[in-house]
């Protein structure tokens, strides 16, 4: 009997142990795999992240004719792990250490941006 | 009284799966329970036919939250036994170091939900303060607090720092001292002694015919450890398996309250041990061949049999993880016992109904 007192007591002396969650937020980790965002200016739309992804939430499409390409994720799929940013070869790809916001809507990351022409090798 | 049928759950205050029971009642005690399961199978097995095997080690570590980093892990083994990838030192101790903080947070989230499952719900909070800095370990070293994705076919993902090496060390004392703290009320309180001795008895020789997996076959009595097969870097740990003789839903609970110290010994162990080296080793080709590898989760034996033909998709996946095991043990525990013991021997075994049906 009274096994619990210690415990209870010392609880009740003790600062709380919970936050006020909206109002007093806790400081992200470094590693947290947050929010994935992409770079598209270093984007060179080479489909590896749409290959590699798990749960297939990113496509990738070229337009030639307007040389522009296009980068979609769905946020609602994307499963947060970070397998397309280890294979991105230009590192265009980047993860925030905060959580995506909660939204009412569904809606998608649609990313536009300029085909990189193949860089063209020097006259000898 | 004539015999009544009482269904336990699929939603049930207790249960945080959907776990279906009919229970053949009569005069409040139970004379029969028949399961039925089904309520979340996913088909995550018939997933192999179309994501290849790299994305495959995602789709197993959402088999289940609670032993996420052990599923994978127990795939990525197979994988690399069948390829005939020698994975480096350091991601065999990197892997041990994740895969017993997980047994640590599962096992204090049972204790935790067993507390609850008697009505004691200040020691569910109690135990989950204390899992707390567990998830929080997992968050910063891995990224996650669940769901890890550290593992890859050659090793791992993410590496420990010295600094975060301490931190860990640190933080799994603290727990220890919180754990032990509390060590007094889960296993020699009245109340819980009172719910919990004596309920639900399953004999050695039950267990071992009925095929119970993991703290239920080992409180009852059998020495049976799938870490003793020495997979990742328990070669060189020091450990033995826990055992206790009575059976009963306290000897279960008993079980796993000192795994989750002895895992504790073991990250610190594994940290001690810790060596230089690379994190993953190449991986290229295809899977060709079959393989079965177990591990030790933290409700038992997990079993993975994985088929390949030199695709990049495997033929066949099969998971049989340690409750699918230990449903038979409980059916055998529950005739002959009161009603209101129900929850309290259900949740003996730990039952984990996302795993189960996959």
């Amino acid at each position: 009997m009274l096994n619990m007192t210690p415990t209870v007591l010392k609880n009740l002396l003790q600062k709380s142990s919970t936050r006020m969650y909206p109002i007093e937020k806790r400081e992200p980790f470094e590693r947290y795999r947050g929010e994935l965002f992409n770079n598209i200016d270093e984007c060179i739309f080479c489909k590896k992240c749409q290959i590699k992804c798990p749960s297939q939430c990113i496509t990738v499409t070229k337009d030639k004719e307007s040389g522009t390409g296009t980068w979609i994720c769905d946020p609602f799929a994307c499963v947060y792990c970070s397998i397309c940013v280890d294979a991105c070869p230009t590192q265009s790809l980047y993860m925030k250490p905060v959580h995506r916001a909660p939204s009412a809507e569904r809606d998608m990351m649609e990313q536009t941006g300029k085909i990189k022409l193949p860089k063209k090798k020097a006259k000898k | 009284m004539a015999r009544t049928i009482i269904p336990f759950g699929p939603q049930h205050p207790v249960l945080p799966e959907p776990l279906h029971v009919k229970l053949v009642v009569e005069d409040e005690i139970v004379l029969e329970a028949i399961p039925a399961l089904g309520y979340v199978h996913r088909g995550l097995e018939k997933l192999a036919e179309i994501r290849d095997y790299h994305q495959m080690i995602q789709v197993v570590e959402r088999v289940c939250g609670i032993c996420s980093n052990i599923h994978s892990m127990c795939y990525c083994q197979g994988i690399e036994e069948i390829m005939g990838i020698e994975v480096p030192r350091r991601a065999e101790y990197l892997r041990t170091i994740w895969s017993e903080l997980h047994r640590m947070h599962s096992h204090l989230l049972w204790l935790g939900l067993f507390a609850d499952a008697f009505g004691f719900e200040a020691l569910f909070m109690q135990f989950w303060r204390i899992r707390e800095r567990i998830m929080d370990i997992n968050e910063a070293t891995t990224g996650s607090r669940v769901i890890t994705s550290v593992n890859i076919v050659g090793g791992v993902r993410q590496d420990l720092t010295p600094e975060m090496c301490s931190w860990i060390l640190s933080e799994v004392d603290t727990a220890v001292k919180e754990i032990k703290e509390i060590q007094n009320t889960i296993l020699n309180d009245y109340t819980v002694c009172a719910r919990t001795k004596g309920v639900g008895v399953l004999t050695k020789e039950q267990a071992y015919d009925l095929g119970a997996a993991g703290p239920t076959l080992r409180g009852s009595g059998v020495a049976s450890d799938m870490r003793l097969l020495k997979y990742a870097a328990f070669d060189k740990l020091d450990f033995e398996p826990i055992v206790e003789q009575d059976g009963d839903c306290y000897a279960r609970s008993t079980v796993r309250f000192r795994e989750t110290l002895q895992s504790a010994e073991l990250v610190k162990q594994a940290i001690a041990g810790l060596p230089q080296g690379d994190l993953a080793a190449p991986c290229k080709g295809n899977p060709e061949g079959e393989i079965i590898t177990r591990v030790e989760q933290p409700r038992g034996e997990c079993l993975y049999y994985m088929k390949g033909s030199g695709k990049k998709f495997l033929d066949r996946v099969r998971i049989r993880t340690p409750t699918f095991a230990n449903v038979p043990p409980l059916l055998a525990m529950l005739p002959n016992c009161e009603l209101a013991d129900v929850p309290v021997i259900i949740l003996s075994i730990d039952p984990c109904i996302s795993c189960t049906e996959r």
